[in-house]
């Protein structure tokens, strides 16, 4: 891959790749190389980005998308995991709704602003972690009795059975929710571990493109 | 599940991997166990019957998303159950999935019921216009919103008199299509009164 860094497919659990065998976590690394921080203000080229994604959905468009084929692909992925994708919107149908009640794509800082851009870009959703509060590979798998999302003591108790991504020791985000507080990105973060939800539906190139979008967008040349 | 709703999931096609539960041996999550001994092939046979509740919940949710996005804004998607806090994203059982595509199956009933009433509704409309039309000197201001035709929100159909007062004396009627939607800048006489 150009431009950016690599992506590889994370590790799975046994039983999800027996049930859900098309789910994968695509993981990559970036390194933000911006002078600005990745919390700060955007630079030009990634508000003017955001601003040109925002005319490029009208209200037409906003109610059809959930026929398009990567966004009807993550609400029936919804469904099959128990979320209810007209009470828990699909990250795509999120930012697509916010975009008609606010009338655009707000700018919220650089980093939120590079993953919204690969977000409405392909309709995958990317995820970034300090990469220094990661351990080893990155992977999909169910929560455990008493487990804690993350290292932090106060940490919240996540119900056993739940999708989460996780490292090799912790939970680190709940799948398509949360990520655990103290992982992640902050102002003086240079190292970013990235990670994708291709569900049954989505292309890999197409998941592949949402990271490498980051990537180049954190590490222009 | 009623057998209609049922017959709601299975209407479209008969595909061999859309079958209940129960064709698989399952009743309400428990392995209603007679046909095999074996544990490994009874574990076997419970996640092909998850599988297909899932493929039965795509086919569901696909038709579910078309008729809405079809129909805006006209009908709209039933109103979802709030997710509670115990709700997340987890591997659902054979019961929880079932439960899952029967709601869902509710839902698509529902919303077909909802766009055959509007088609039904359109055409009536459609019915009226054409009689307007042809015969405007009974249908004395009579008025029919567009959005009633399907073909959008705003403007109404209305029969008035041809040279207004001249026209209601005479009995010269027309059928106009009046107004459209409002400008997003206002009209010109506001926006710009120089």
């Amino acid at each position: 891959m150009s431009g950016g860094g690599e992506s590889a497919r994370g590790w799975r659990a046994l039983e999800i790749e027996q049930e859900l065998p098309e789910l994968h976590l695509l993981t990559g690394e970036a390194m933000h190389t911006r002078e600005q921080p990745l919390t700060g203000t955007s630079p030009s080229d990634v508000r003017r980005r955001l601003s040109e994604l925002s005319d490029r959905f009208r209200g037409a468009r906003a109610v059809s998308i959930r026929r398009e084929p990567v966004p009807a692909a993550y609400r029936v992925f919804f469904r099959h995991i128990g979320l209810e994708p007209d009470t828990e919107r699909t990250p795509i149908e999120a930012a697509v709704l916010e975009r008609m009640v606010r009338g655009g794509f707000p700018s919220r800082g650089l980093l939120e602003d590079v993953l919204l851009v690969a977000l409405v870009d392909t309709g995958v959703p990317v995820w970034a972690l300090d990469a220094e509060s990661v351990d080893g590979q990155l992977g999909i798998r169910t929560s455990r009795e008493g487990e804690r999302l993350g290292r932090s003591a106060d940490a919240v108790v996540l119900p056993a059975g739940r999708l989460v991504v996780a490292d090799a020791s912790r939970a680190l985000a709940v799948l398509f929710g949360e990520l655990a507080p103290g992982h992640e990105p902050h102002s003086r973060t240079r190292q970013l571990k990235l990670f994708a939800v291709q569900v049954a539906g989505v292309p890999s190139m197409v998941a592949e493109e949402a990271l490498w979008s980051c990537q180049t967008a954190l590490q222009p040349r | 599940m009623s057998n209609f709703e049922q017959s709601v999931i299975e209407r479209d096609d008969q595909a061999p991997e859309v079958a209940s539960a129960r064709d698989f041996g399952f009743a309400g999550g428990e392995r209603a166990c007679g046909r095999c001994g074996s544990a490994e092939l009874g574990q076997t046979d419970e996640r092909a019957a998850r599988a297909s509740l899932r493929a039965q919940i795509a086919r569901l949710e696909r038709e579910h998303s078309q008729i809405v996005a079809e129909r805006f804004p006209h009908i709209r998607a039933p109103a979802a159950m709030p997710a509670g806090p115990e709700c997340g994203p987890a591997l659902l059982d054979l019961g929880k999935l079932e439960r899952s595509r029967d709601a869902l199956a509710a839902a698509v009933q529902e919303l077909r019921a909802s766009a055959i009433d509007r088609l039904e509704h359109e055409g009536r409309a459609r019915e009226r216009l054409q009689r307007m039309r042809l015969e405007p000197g009974r249908y004395k201001f009579a008025r029919l919103p567009v959005r009633d035709l399907g073909q959008g929100v705003c403007g109404v159909w209305e029969v008035r008199p041809r040279l207004g007062l001249i026209g209601m004396l005479a009995g010269w009627w027309e059928l106009k299509l009046s107004s459209g939607c409002p400008l997003s800048r206002g009209s010109r006489s506001t926006r710009d009164p120089g």
